[in-house]
């Protein structure tokens, strides 16, 4: 069976064509492309993509206009009802002010924009994001981000961590985010923030493949499933 | 009516970019600045009859964050 997945554009997305790429590359079937403006998702989703980017130019703060486009209402129904849903950058801010994950995400500690490959440990590799790697090891995907610096309250974080929805964590110290934490997921495991883009380490040509296997977990998953 | 929507950091939530203003008065020179603090102000022109608990749902809803941020709203009168 085809791998359903759509990838959302906003105005100032800059990933979304590569995720779409990434995607159609790993599961052999094109992405839906669906605009913000859209009011409905197509039917029968496995996978929704929200990519990195600018939209609308970070206004107010990163994200924030975005979580209330009129795309966003369908996708956390689709997140409600059990549907994967990655963002990945922007799309992680997007998903944080949404309030399909927790936390935010705040200027880097060091004020400056880091765009380099960076390495992460792998911390669950139970999620349908995650299974195709193994727990502890080390891969590296790049980063491109003003604001990936994750927040979230000690109580959060403790709660986080005990329950295995640190999905990533950098390996060395990147942006500041509390415990260096550079993917969360949601309570249910189908909804995935990250400020790594894998979508950028798909092919050899990218220079890096370890975000490759981001994408055949969900592939295999879900269309096994 | 006018409001304004004063929007600071948390207490406790490191603010990066009031520390790097910070380093840069120490720059100029000044010294005796403690700390600082960056926030963000937000001016609506509103209808008259507004509710607070309208006003109120405003921020917590979109201008303000409440992971990290808390709002104080200050209604200009005859503004």
């Amino acid at each position: 069976m085809a791998f359903r997945s759509a990838v959302i554009t906003f105005p100032g997305s800059n990933c979304d064509r590569d995720m779409a790429v990434a995607l159609e590359n790993v599961s052999g079937t094109a992405p839906v492309r669906v605009w913000h403006g859209d009011a409905a998702l197509p039917d029968n989703l496995d996978f929704i993509a929200l990519p990195g980017g600018f939209s609308y130019g970070d206004y107010l703060r990163s994200g924030a206009m975005a979580a209330r486009s009129p795309i966003m209402k369908a996708v956390i129904e689709a997140a409600a009802r059990g549907v994967a849903v990655l963002g990945v950058c922007n799309g992680f801010q997007v998903l944080a002010e949404a309030q399909l994950l927790p936390g935010a995400l705040m200027r880097n500690a060091n004020q400056h924009f880091i765009c380099r490959d960076v390495p992460l440990i792998v911390e669950n590799d139970s999620s349908i994001f995650t299974n195709a790697y193994r727990k502890g090891e080390t891969i590296r995907i790049p980063v491109a981000h003003h604001d990936g610096n994750f927040f979230a309250d000690d109580d959060m974080l403790d709660r986080l961590e005990g329950e295995g929805r640190v999905a990533f964590r950098y390996a060395e110290a990147c942006n500041g985010s509390r415990r260096d934490i550079a993917g969360v997921l949601n309570e249910a495991g189908n909804v995935l923030g990250m400020m790594p883009h894998p979508e950028r380490a798909v092919e050899t040509i990218h220079g890096g493949t370890d975000g490759r296997a981001l994408f055949e977990s969900a592939v295999k998953g879900l269309v096994a499933a | 009516m006018k409001v304004q929507i004063h929007i600071s950091l948390k207490p406790g939530v490191l603010d990066p970019q009031g520390r790097a203003i910070h380093h840069a008065l120490e720059g100029l020179g000044f010294s005796g600045v403690n700390d600082v603090r960056a926030g963000r102000l937000i001016e609506l022109d509103v209808a008259d009859d507004i509710s607070d608990a309208q006003l109120d749902e405003m921020c917590s809803k979109l201008l303000a964050n409440m992971v990290i941020e808390n709002y104080r709203i200050e209604k200009l009168e005859n503004a």
